[in-house]
């Protein structure tokens, strides 16, 4: 099996699906890039190369440059997918939902109920998030919590290169309303992928690995780290699970929660902003349904309340690292009332 | 020409009076509190939604307004499942989980009615990038009020049909009042150079005079069909409720409303050219008010009867899987 990046299975799902489906088409600013310009075709493929090459093989007509207008194509795609396409559109950085939130949150996410079921709205809006690139306060953020907030979307935060091949197939083929989010740090992490088309069913999380003493729940990048802490902790004795959702909606409870059944001990990593985030929501689903299984505090590892800095100093200490997350997991496992 | 065939003419008036009936007995019915929720009223509008509306077919969209009951009936919705859906009814056209905010069916090509101002013109661009990617030879058609008409939304889907060459007609329904707010206070420039501003075709039209409305939107439509992109009209018209049903309008002149129902009335003015060219005759017509009269009081007892949803139709259509 050949080794690929986050960013090659991302394109590799798209073009499979192009060609298997003649309804799927993507759109957004530079997705082939080079529109009307006196240079290269298929100059960018998107800005971070993601859709680089499908516009050679597709065409134009669909592989749809536009305007910097996200609520207009935003919006179209969201039409456009009520009426027959399935649509993928690219909200360059999930910040940029600032300007064309109704579309989606509004839109597309209550056609479904407000009509009373007489609608379909296979839309995917992939977009990049999250902190590492010194991009700043308006190009880091991790919001994927103010989607899983509402009824109607489905929200998708791949952690690994096979993930999010698998993920984007289904989310394509999904006939809900998807955001799919795509960590910007992560386009060039490899690992084996294979060629060809399978999907990864949404609400399953996957376990990336099995212990007794601590159960990590951890969300997109924070999969990574804690993985490595719990490869770090298990030299120390003390094992750990690391539950990725895959998706923050639908949320696999059911697998966080027989986790915690058997270790009692719960911490969550989380890279979104502290409050009403994932960490909080699990945490208050653990606290409700498995009180009693629990033998310590529930603890959150999220950055702080503030907005991501742009000093290379300060964005480190913003993102959760894998000392946090080593340090959390000693404190739960060590705890004793 | 539409002049020469009664049968379309019988079938314009018949749609303007169901939408002007239908009006003015959600209005009296929700004074009498039966209505639950917002209501918007089309009455005085009629002309626009007809004479927009009867160039279209089922494979052709609209994107409404919150004001829209006048272009669901248009567009060809049961007309009592939608009396049912405004009454909150569990077979009303929306399983009453909608509203006449979020009255819809997508089936008839009317992709709703919008509670957020502006809310339609990207979806209407969606549904003609459909119409285009697809070859279905449909156009799409975005109704949008004058308040709408100052919302980026608009403004930016004026770019992008023109800059994507979409089958689009934009509406504007200017009916001189973004709730409260006069339209001349709050429209910056003017609608068709607005329009002519992005490349498009922009063209002012009397929204009382139903015969302007579908000459008008016969060549925007046709325009749109034919591949040659996106184009504008303005619609003068006129409003003869609240913004609301329950605002009392004191921003309004006295007498104002009364004299545009006696002086510019869209239907009193098509009854007229019509009788005085000699194309249909009064009696005709008034068997029609006749029908329609007997046909909206079915529609409001049948509402008044039906069962609201059941506990169960909270959780359901809120995705398709889950």
């Amino acid at each position: 099996m050949a080794k690929k990046s986050y960013r090659q299975a991302i394109n590799e799902a798209l073009a499979q699906e192009m060609r298997r489906d003649p309804t799927v088409i993507v759109m957004g600013e530079d997705n082939a890039g080079g529109m009307g310009a006196p240079g290269a075709d298929d100059a960018w493929g998107g800005v971070l190369g993601v859709t680089m090459g499908l516009m050679p093989e597709f065409g134009r007509e669909r592989v749809l440059d536009t305007p910097i207008s996200e609520s207009a194509f935003i919006g179209a795609a969201v039409g456009a997918a009520a009426t027959g396409l399935r649509p993928v559109a690219e909200l360059m950085f999930v910040d940029f939902m600032g300007v064309c939130f109704d579309q989606i949150f509004n839109q597309a996410a209550k056609f479904k109920y407000m009509f009373g079921g007489n609608a379909v709205t296979p839309v995917v809006i992939r977009t990049m998030y999250g902190a590492g690139f010194r991009a700043a306060s308006q190009h880091s953020q991790s919001l994927y919590p103010m989607f899983t907030h509402i009824p109607g979307l489905k929200v998708v935060v791949p952690s690994s290169p096979y993930d999010a091949k698998g993920l984007m197939i289904q989310a394509i083929r999904d006939d809900d309303p998807v955001i799919f989010f795509e960590h910007k740090v992560m386009y060039d992490v490899e690992e084996e992928v294979p060629d060809e088309a399978y999907t990864i069913p949404f609400g399953e999380a996957n376990l990336t690995r099995e212990g007794e003493d601590v159960t990590i729940v951890a969300i997109g990048r924070m999969v990574q780290f804690s993985n490595e802490v719990a490869d770090t902790l298990a030299k120390d004795g003390i094992t750990c699970s690391v539950i990725d959702p895959r998706t923050t909606s639908p949320l696999d409870l059911d697998t966080i929660l027989e986790s915690v059944e058997e270790t009692g001990r719960l911490v969550i990593v989380d890279e979104a902003s502290p409050r009403c985030n994932m960490a909080t929501d699990i945490s208050a689903a653990v606290a409700q349904n498995a009180f009693a299984a629990l033998k310590a505090p529930i603890r959150m590892v999220t950055p702080p309340h503030t907005p991501v800095p742009f000093a290379p100093q300060l964005e480190d200490l913003y993102v959760p690292n894998p000392a946090q997350i080593e340090t959390a997991v000693r404190a739960v496992a060590g705890y004793a009332r | 020409m539409l002049q020469s065939n009664r049968q379309d003419l019988l079938e314009a008036y018949t749609q303007m009076r169901t939408i002007r009936e239908f009006e003015e007995r959600v209005h009296t019915e929700f004074a009498g509190g039966t209505i639950p929720g917002f209501v918007h009223l089309y009455a005085g509008e009629e002309a626009s939604a007809v004479g927009v509306c009867m160039h279209l077919g089922d494979k052709d969209h609209i994107g409404s307004t919150h004001r829209g009951h006048g272009h669901c009936i248009a567009k060809g919705c049961d007309v009592k499942a939608m009396m049912k859906e405004i009454y909150g009814r569990k077979d009303g056209l929306c399983g009453g989980k909608g509203g006449s905010m979020h009255i819809a069916d997508l089936s008839k090509g009317m992709m709703g009615a919008n509670g957020i101002v502006g809310g339609g013109p990207p979806l209407v661009c969606g549904a003609a990038l459909t119409a285009k990617t697809l070859k279905t030879g449909g156009v799409a058609v975005a109704f949008v009020g004058d308040g709408g008409s100052n919302q980026g939304t608009t403004l930016e889907s004026y770019n992008l049909a023109k800059v994507w060459n979409l089958p689009v007609v934009f509406v504007i329904e200017d009916n001189g009042y973004a709730e409260s707010t006069a339209s001349e206070w709050s429209v910056g420039g003017s609608q068709t150079k607005r329009a002519e501003a992005f490349g498009m075709p922009g063209k002012k039209v009397d929204g009382n005079d139903f015969f302007a409305v579908h000459e008008a939107a016969q060549e925007a439509i046709e325009r749109a069909r034919a591949g040659r992109g996106p184009s504008l009209l303005h619609v003068k018209l006129n409003r003869y409720f609240g913004h609301f049903e329950g605002d009392a309008m004191t921003y309004r002149a006295d007498g104002e409303v009364e004299a545009l129902r006696r002086d510019h009335d869209a239907l009193k003015t098509f009854r007229k050219r019509v009788t005085e060219a000699g194309l249909l005759d009064a009696g005709q017509l008034n068997e029609i008010d006749a029908d329609i009269k007997a046909f909206i009081d079915e529609a409001v007892a049948e509402a008044d009867a039906a069962p609201p949803p059941t506990g169960d139709d909270l959780l359901t259509d809120v995705y398709v899987s889950y």
